[in-house]
């Protein structure tokens, strides 16, 4: 090596420690899991995990989220919380997979069998030939440029369990896929890959916790003229903690939509990092999160338009009170010949009180010369003009801020393109919202909802 | 019905006074008209009475049928009674215009403990409350007064006076941005509210509004004081001679 006297003590120290913290994590996780077809991405991704090191908060990627809790050797434990929520998704017809503590639950699960859609277990594909082999690692690997992923790679590298589903026609009804958490020390590590063929389509609905610590990997790819639409609501569970990441390839005319919805949670990391590769592709994030008391939520988004006539939008809302935290880095990055991108990225705070804080970091990075990309990126309190006039017509003070803060969130909402999905969400979002009114008031770290 | 007596009113940042001994008497049944040039404290007035924040009460009362309106909160006066039309109406995007009526009528049927309107009720009430205001299913359905012409905005105003029937109706400049037509039918919706006991109190500073909602009595307003009071005559005279002789010196 050239010249190491040259790196400075501090330097040499952060070093060390990213490196310890490193060697922790990957002895605590052990051997990795033994499979057959993915056995030699799992290599190469420990590979990419020991060159990168785990996040540090010195990164400038982590400068807004404290990785600690993420890349602990041991998850911190998180109490299992019973909501009594009604089914999010009511009576909608759907097929319904359970994890619990990231592990698949076939007794709680329905027959996996769906028209146009094969499900399998990760962790019981273990043959050498497998057609998510070409994808297993693949859509990660290429998301660590420009900027690396280290938890991504750790779970290409030690999921063991997950679905990798096949889409080859148009699915008549949604995959449901539920996340319980059952024990207060679970340390779930899940890796999805879907691949939708040309012209198939899917909409995946996901909701629970999962466990008191998750680190989740989705691969999507998305071939032309498919259509993959995709419904989040990340469990409530007050303690739990979540490092998420999406990684979606879209071929010409596919289309992406993911909508994410997140109320509590002590600490959320949700990534999501888009390739254009074909032209004429339509890709949607969105973000509607709820925080109240001792929450943190990351949404991290990179999109990469590499091919012509592309359209993204990144569509972001965050309510915080008590002290909750929100944080967006949002990027589009246009790469040169990309013409006639059309990238649009909004990410607005309503701060329900003072000690909230809202960071955002919004860029955009163009190399190419027709393409039209605006940001924004907003902070504000309850508008009172609107909240008097609503009062003056008689609603309570508590009912009428409820409902300007259903108004700020709806933006997010209405990037979901099914109607009774919407309603759900709208739902969902409206009786959190209520709950919190007849608690009165919410103690720090939640609670009202018992 | 409404009862002001010696109301003082500043403005709470600044401290500046802005009514300075309003009194005034609205009986039942009654139309009351509030004239008065700009700066008069007119608006000032219906916004003490309406519970906005930004003002601050130094002495003097109001009350509605007896209830000391000064004391209530916004949505209690509103239950008890009392509706403001705001010169300027509200955008309110994402609220469903619809959703808001609902949730603003049974708010305050469950504050006066009455049982709330079901949906199918409420459907039929609004469409053909709608339908005299020439309020058309896509105004009730797009976000409150979001993209709504000045005229539209108005309408929906006196809609929601229609929904929510109100004793003591306060009109703050509901003519102001309207054209001849819009006038007409805003005026033809107050009229058609002008029964069962109904108060109004209409704020404007031209006589033609009242060319089509007739005052009992007009009162002219001047430096936060009302100076002169009477018939719908007062309103011809400060159409033909303008304000100057009714103006108070400022002390």
């Amino acid at each position: 090596m050239a010249a190491p006297a040259r790196i400075s003590p501090a330097r040499q120290r952060a070093a060390e420690q990213r490196q310890s913290l490193t060697e922790a994590r990957i002895a605590a996780l052990g051997d990795l899991p033994a499979a057959g077809w993915s056995a030699e991405a799992r290599r190469d991704a420990l590979d990419r995990l020991r060159t990168a090191g785990l996040p540090h908060g010195r990164d400038e990627y982590w400068k807004f989220t404290r990785p600690d809790s993420l890349t602990s050797a041991e998850p911190k434990p998180a109490a299992v919380f019973t909501a009594g929520d009604p089914e999010i998704f009511g009576d909608l017809d759907r097929v319904t997979l359970v994890f619990t503590d990231g592990v698949f639950d076939a007794a709680a699960s329905d027959d996996p069998s769906l028209a146009g859609v094969t499900v399998e277990r990760l962790a019981e594909a273990t043959s050498d030939i497998h057609w998510a082999r070409d994808l297993y690692g693949v859509l990660e690997a290429k998301g660590q440029t420009p900027v690396v992923r280290p938890l991504a790679a750790l779970n290409t590298a030690f999921a063991a369990e997950g679905l990798l589903i096949h889409v080859t026609g148009k699915a008549d009804k949604p995959l449901h896929i539920v996340y319980n958490h059952a024990s207060e020390t679970s340390d779930a590590i899940l890796h999805h890959v879907i691949r939708l063929d040309e012209g198939a389509s899917l909409t995946l609905l996901e909701n629970g916790p999962a466990a008191a610590r998750l680190n989740k990997v989705m691969e999507v790819d998305v071939a032309k003229g498919a259509r993959f639409d995709h419904v989040r609501a990340q469990g409530r569970d007050h303690e739990r903690r979540a490092a998420t990441h999406i990684f979606a390839r879209l071929e010409s005319e596919a289309v992406f939509k993911s909508f994410t919805m997140t109320a509590n949670g002590v600490m959320t990391r949700n990534e999501c990092i888009i390739d254009f590769t074909g032209d004429d592709a339509v890709a949607h994030v969105a973000g509607a999160a709820l925080g109240d008391g001792d929450f943190h939520h990351d949404d991290t988004v990179f999109v990469t338009h590499d091919a012509v006539n592309c359209e993204s939008r990144q569509v972001f809302k965050k309510v915080l009170r008590n002290g909750a935290t929100g944080v967006f880095q949002g990027k589009i990055l246009v790469q040169p010949g990309a013409q006639k991108t059309d990238g649009y990225q909004i990410s607005q705070s309503l701060l329900l009180d003072g000690d909230s804080q809202f960071l955002a970091k919004p860029e955009l990075e163009i190399y190419a010369d027709d393409v039209a990309c605006s940001h924004g990126s907003t902070s504000g309190a309850i508008d009172e003009t609107a909240l008097f006039y609503l009062r003056s017509r008689g609603l309570p003070e508590p009912v009428a801020q409820n409902l300007l803060t259903l108004a700020f969130l709806a933006e997010a909402v209405q990037e979901i393109d099914d109607e009774a999905l919407r309603e759900a969400i709208v739902e969902r979002l409206s009786q959190w919202l209520d709950r919190r009114l007849d608690a009165g008031h919410d103690s720090p770290g939640g609670g009202a909802e018992g | 019905m409404l009862e002001i007596k010696n109301l003082h009113a500043a403005l709470e940042e600044e401290g500046k006074a802005i009514l300075k001994g309003v009194d005034l008497k609205v009986n039942a049944d009654e139309v009351h008209a509030i004239m008065g040039p700009n700066g008069s404290g007119k608006s000032t007035l219906s916004y003490v009475l309406s519970g906005r924040d930004g003002y601050e009460v130094t002495d003097g009362s109001a009350t509605l049928d007896g209830t000391d309106l000064l004391d209530l909160e916004p949505e209690e006066r509103a239950a008890a009674g009392l509706f403001l039309a705001f010169q300027y109406p509200v955008e309110i995007p994402g609220v469903g215009n619809m959703t808001f009526l609902r949730t603003a009528v049974n708010a305050q049927r469950k504050a006066r403990g009455e049982a709330e309107l079901s949906a199918t009720d409420f459907l039929k009430v609004i469409r053909e409350r709608a339908k005299s205001l020439q309020i058309d299913a896509d105004m009730l359905k797009r976000p409150v007064n979001v993209g709504f012409s000045g005229g539209e905005k108005k309408r929906n105003e006196i809609l929601q006076m229609a929904m929510l029937e109100p004793k003591m109706c306060i009109l703050d400049e509901t003519d102001s941005g309207l054209d001849v037509d819009a006038m007409k039918l805003v005026a033809d919706g107050v009229n058609a509210l002008r029964s069962e006991g109904r108060a109004f109190l209409v704020i404007t500073h031209y006589q033609r509004l009242l060319d089509h909602i007739k005052p009992d009595v007009v009162h002219i307003m001047s430096a936060g004081r009302i100076v002169k009071s009477g018939g719908p005559e007062l309103a011809l005279e400060v159409e033909t001679n303008g304000y100057a002789e009714f103006l108070v010196e400022e002390a």
